[in-house]
């Protein structure tokens, strides 16, 4: 059985409707994978076991009538900032400690009404604060990929860590993940997976764990272009519960998927080639320019003068939501309690064992850049630059472009525990200087795996497009992918 | 601008978070290398530039100011670490 996990989710798809094999047979040989690999990997925080054959069972059912819907019977991992009812939700958090929500996300309730199979809860940065999933109170997330030739464990990159590696390492068929900064791109790059971070209100975000609410934003990690297609139909639409979910119609992605990029416009932002890049960064950059140059492209130089100033203006947005989205965490709600003499000492001696060094650390700079006196001269001004780094992308898109192509990451994925990002947060934060952007500016963006380093690891090239125009993204990436035509399997040590 | 100890010790009770005294000094450090770095957008001209307050162009619907949820005490309070009745229990507040 263990063929079936190399599927791709299209695959699975397909193969239950013609009853090639069943749901209950593809979900237990995910599960035997995931004990085979899991204690070298630690991708996943929580196995259901019980509840994934439970579901599969159902799954049968249905499909053995020919019922069911879009997902029927797919086994998909969930990220561990999404709750589910009943089961493990923590955000990779100590401070969430046995916390079992009593309801539903919207996105996952969407998954399960379209007959998806929960295998389990994905590792991930505690609250989604990181670049290499080293942050989780789980412990790091092991990449499967290692640079050749080497026993050196990777990063593989996050906040969205245990996703990329569940789908790269055939964990599950395809996974949930968030992105507020990059991190569903960047883990994307770092495993060889596809990863979309959809149009700001596309996807719900009730019910995903809160970090930075103005650039929270949900979607799949998966093996392939179509299967990111297949699974952000399902997630996306519109929810009265979250005021900023934007009430349109989902388009046809998968449909998106075929349509090609003859005529589009693809915008080169020169502000994307930084000093230091490596060499081989730019020339899949370039060679990504040709592929879609090749099926009918039109490539075009542009300028995002802003673009340096994203990062910066992030990392006082995002930690200032933070410090104010993470107050709920007291020691009364849920979670840990650390008792104290009065009720601050409970609060704060709850928040201190609670909460891991990163996060006490955003939350102190979004606490000190909102207090009274400093509200103007860092949370205003970011704000500001923000208006400016989104006239960018208006003032381009109204210029004829259609997507801009940059590289995902400026490298590929790094070492476990590297003491030069340990030593300086900053060096950490500049993982995700050509994803946040896009968060910054609420656009949607895909990361596809498009080339290998000279070690044999995974390279991303990112495509930007205007609001709501995921389908374009589509369209190119899959372009892309199929240029690309690479094999992103790991070397199997589990 | 940049912070001290003092500071910080401020800012970690502002957050509600206790933090030890020995390591003051170092998170100061820590905080000024993150502010340094957000110090350059002084560099930009921003005079004239509304602050954004919505990334996508949205008004907030309104809707029919009725209950809709609610009479599930027992559930809200299911995940409390001290919870009696369906009340959350604390350190005592009032003297």
């Amino acid at each position: 059985m263990s063929d079936l996990i190399k599927l791709s989710l299209a695959d699975i798809q397909k193969g239950l409707k013609a009853k090639k094999f069943s749901a209950s047979e593809v979900t237990s040989a995910y599960l035997n994978e995931i004990d085979a690999a899991n204690p070298k990997l630690n991708a996943y925080v929580s196995i259901e076991n019980e509840q994934a054959l439970s579901m599969a069972k159902a799954s049968d059912e249905k499909l053995a009538k020919g019922t069911g819907g879009a997902l029927e019977g797919v086994p998909l991992g969930i990220k561990d900032l999404f709750a589910t009812k009943g089961a493990h939700t923590q955000a990779g958090s100590h401070i969430l400690d046995g916390f079992k929500p009593e309801y539903e996300s919207f996105i996952t309730n969407n998954l399960w009404q379209d007959g998806a199979v929960m295998l389990g809860k994905l590792n991930m940065d505690e609250f989604a604060m990181g670049s290499s999933n080293e942050t989780s109170y789980y412990g790091a997330v092991i990449n499967p990929h290692r640079a050749s030739g080497s026993n050196k464990d990777l990063v593989p990159g996050g906040s969205s860590g245990g996703s990329a590696t569940a789908v790269s390492a055939f964990l599950c068929a395809g996974a949930t993940a968030t992105d507020t900064g990059g991190s569903i791109r960047q883990p994307a790059a770092f495993t060889g997976t596809v990863g979309i971070k959809p149009t700001y209100g596309r996807c719900s975000r009730w019910g995903v764990v809160a970090f930075a609410s103005s650039l929270d934003q949900a979607g799949p990690i998966t093996r392939t272009v179509e299967d990111s297609a297949l699974m952000l139909a399902s997630m996306a639409g519109f929810d009265k519960l979250d005021s900023t979910s934007v009430d349109l119609a989902v388009p046809d992605f998968a449909a998106a998927v075929k349509r090609g990029v003859k005529g589009l416009r693809i915008g080169v932002p020169k502000e994307y080639r930084m000093d230091g890049m490596p060499d081989e960064i730019e020339k899949l950059w370039q060679q990504g320019l040709a592929w879609l140059k090749d099926e009918g492209a039109i490539i075009k130089d542009i300028s995002l003068p802003h673009t340096k100033y994203a990062l910066p203006a992030y990392y006082i947005v995002a930690p200032a939501e933070a410090s104010s989205n993470l107050a709920r965490y007291d020691g009364v709600k849920y979670g840990l309690r650390v008792n104290g003499d009065s009720i601050d000492e409970m609060y704060e001696n709850t928040r201190a064992a609670g909460f891991g060094a990163e996060v006490q650390r955003r939350v102190l700079i979004g606490t000190y850049v909102l207090s009274a006196g400093y509200y103007d001269a860092y949370y205003v001004k970011a704000q500001k630059v923000r208006t400016l780094i989104k006239r960018d992308f208006e003032n381009v898109f109204n210029d004829g472009i259609d997507a801009i192509l940059t590289p995902a990451t400026p490298s590929a994925a790094f070492g476990v525990n590297d003491q030069e990002m340990k030593a300086d947060p900053v060096k950490m934060y500049l993982n995700d200087i050509f994803t946040v952007t896009v968060n910054m500016a609420g656009l949607p963006a895909i990361a596809v795996p498009a080339g290998k380093d000279k070690a044999g690891l995974p390279l991303g090239l990112q495509l930007i497009g205007k609001p709501f125009d995921e389908e374009t993204l589509f369209a190119a990436g899959r372009v892309i992918e199929r240029s690309a035509g690479l094999d992103f399997t790991p070397k199997k040590r589990w | 601008m940049s912070v001290d100890a003092d500071i910080v010790r401020k800012i970690g009770h502002l957050a509600r978070i206790k933090l030890k005294e020995e390591n003051l000094a170092g998170l100061a450090d820590e905080l000024n290398v993150i502010l340094g770095f957000v110090e350059q957008l002084d560099e930009v001209d921003v005079s004239d530039v509304e602050p954004m307050t919505s990334v996508i162009p949205a008004t907030l619907r309104t809707r029919k100011d009725e209950v809709t949820s609610g009479g599930y005490a027992d559930k809200i309070t299911s995940n409390a670490p001290l919870s009696e009745d369906n009340f959350f229990m604390v350190p005592k507040v009032v003297e």
